[in-house]
């Protein structure tokens, strides 16, 4: 037993940093009145991948936009319990939601980037920030489009509107104008659940290559995406409309996969239901 | 089964086709009556010296540039007032203000602000600005309450225009760490311009082809207006008054033609706009 523990420590630390970017303790989410989510506990490894699936409506996405306060912006919601970023809560009195969304990038489901340049697209954050000299908003967007493996394709149509790029390649946009602001984190919501299977590889592939320098979070439906790209897996389970979902486990993806500890688990992984 | 019906479904289907037909044809037909009308009636006048000249004479003959310049004149002083106080207000309603029952009373309120008679806001802006206000018959009177009559038109297709942006390209803006007013300025108002711009140019139509209005506020002397202070004669006013006083009929229907043709040009341009956007963003 103790051999086994060991051997899974191990393997916990060739994963990441070794330390956990978020942690959340006994989180509950409200929409109003309707306690969606309840007693959360769990935490998010940096430099490495987590994956969070379950079925539709069980909260997975809920979760995932209450680690950059995202849900601020939907009115009656509410939070109780505790979200730590390096050790700092994140509804604490000296935290700005605005700064703290920069830290903690987020990616949708639709591809959105702005009805503007693709040059624009990617300045965009940047600029927000103060930066205004040519130079150094060129060196950016060259930068954040080469490691969103986008360079290559658009390097002489910076000009052109990013509304006419491609499903698959809108999302590697938006995901160049994101690294432009550098975050820590990176929030992917079902990030390829809207484009072709050529761009989900190559938005998969991408994921591997940032996570060196990123901690990433990725809701996804598909079950073969998690066990690809994630080195932890988190499953949420609404068990009854009506009532609020929970985690029902977490485990490195290995583990969750081959060997589910809960029964229900198994049933979802096994396609018995969702 | 089939012989219980009591009417052959087909024989149904085939009067309400045609009923539609009917509808549609008179509403397009109305129109083109109408423009064909004036277009008959107006077209011998229409001549570079009816547009570019001043009338002379006790039966107003002669052009009628006065009036053009004071319609002109009129609308874009409206629209310069109307504008960027609607549209501050759109954003507020859209953006920033709780939604709840104060808004839905705001909405109300200029819904049916935009609903009351024109007549009677000609009325009021003879009570408040041209006497109350000592700012006797005049441009900048007429403006102030033409601003009335548009304020509530420009808010409500502006605050349509800012909600139909859709939610995620704001969320895009939020997920970069933009403030409310970075994301609204940057991102919500130039995706939504087209469409307040259409929304405005058609509240400029309305402003060209309104009377009851300007003539209790601008007056009925034909006169080119220089300063916001200045009397004039629109060209609605005009119209209307040849056409009362039967002075000169045919002018009349020329002053009638100028003026479809200018509301119509507007529309167009508005129509022009709304699809080159559609175009770009599709």
């Amino acid at each position: 037993m103790s051999e086994r523990l060991a051997s899974l420590l191990q393997d916990q630390a060739s994963v990441g940093s070794g330390r956990d970017k978020f942690e959340v303790k006994k989180l509950d989410f409200f929409y109003d009145k309707f306690n969606a989510l309840t007693d959360i506990t769990v935490g998010i490894a940096e430099h490495a991948v987590t994956a969070f699936i379950g079925p539709s409506g069980c909260g997975k996405s809920t979760f995932l936009r209450c680690l950059n306060r995202m849900n601020d912006l939907i009115p009656g919601t509410r939070v109780e319990g505790q979200i730590l970023l390096d050790g700092q809560e994140i509804h604490g009195p000296g935290v700005d939601p605005v700064d703290l969304r920069r830290r903690v990038g987020m990616i949708f489901q639709q591809p959105n980037p702005f009805p503007m340049s693709i040059y624009d697209n990617v300045a965009y954050g940047p600029r927000l920030h103060g930066m205004r000299k040519k130079s150094e908003l060129d060196g950016i967007v060259e930068e954040s489009l080469k490691r969103a493996n986008l360079w290559k394709e658009v390097k002489d149509i910076l000009g052109r509107g990013g509304l006419t790029l491609s499903g698959g390649q809108q999302q590697r946009l938006c995901i160049a104008r994101v690294l432009a602001v550098e975050p820590d984190v990176l929030l992917m919501d079902e990030p390829c659940s809207a484009i072709d299977p050529t761009s989900v590889q190559k938005v998969e592939d991408l994921m591997a290559e940032l996570k060196d320098r990123i901690t990433i979070v990725i809701v996804t439906h598909n079950m073969q995406q998690a066990a690809r790209v994630s080195d932890f897996t988190a499953f949420f389970l609404q068990e009854m409309a009506g009532e609020p979902a929970h985690l029902i486990e977490f485990e490195r993806t290995a583990a969750l996969f081959t060997s589910p500890k809960d029964k229900r688990t198994e049933d979802y992984i096994t396609g018995r239901f969702g | 089964m089939q012989s219980q019906e009591r009417v052959n479904k087909n024989v149904t289907n085939g009067i309400a086709l045609a009923v539609i037909w009917l509808a549609a044809i008179a509403t397009v037909g109305a129109l083109g009556t109408i423009l064909v009308y004036v277009f008959v009636n107006g077209i011998g006048q229409l001549t570079p010296t009816f547009i570019f000249t001043n009338p002379h004479g006790v039966l107003m003959e002669g052009g009628i540039w006065p009036t053009i310049q004071a319609t002109l004149y009129v609308t874009a002083l409206a629209m310069l007032i109307t504008t960027p106080i609607a549209v501050l207000a759109a954003v507020y309603l859209a953006e920033y203000a709780v939604q709840g029952r104060l808004v839905q009373t705001i909405r109300f309120a200029a819904d049916s602000l935009a609903s009351v008679p024109s007549i009677v806001m000609g009325l009021f802006g003879l009570s408040l600005f041209v006497e109350g206000l000592g700012m006797r018959l005049s441009a900048i009177a007429a403006a102030l309450s033409l601003a009335f009559l548009l304020l509530p038109i420009i808010v409500r297709t502006t605050e349509e225009s800012i909600r139909a942006v859709p939610k995620y390209i704001r969320w895009g803006s939020y997920g970069l760490g933009a403030s409310k007013w970075q994301t609204v300025s940057r991102i919500v108002l130039p995706s939504a311009l087209p469409r307040i711009t259409t929304g405005v140019i058609l509240a400029a139509g309305r402003a060209a082809g309104e009377t009851a209005v300007v003539i209790y506020t601008m007056g009925t002397m034909i006169n080119a207006p220089v300063s916001p202070m200045d009397p004039g004669r629109t060209m609605p006013v005009d119209l209307m008054l040849k056409a009362q006083e039967g002075i000169n009929v045919p002018s009349a229907y020329g002053t009638a033609m100028l003026l479809v043709l200018m509301v119509l040009a507007f529309n167009l341009v508005a129509r022009w706009i709304g699809r080159r956007n559609r175009r770009m963003q599709g």
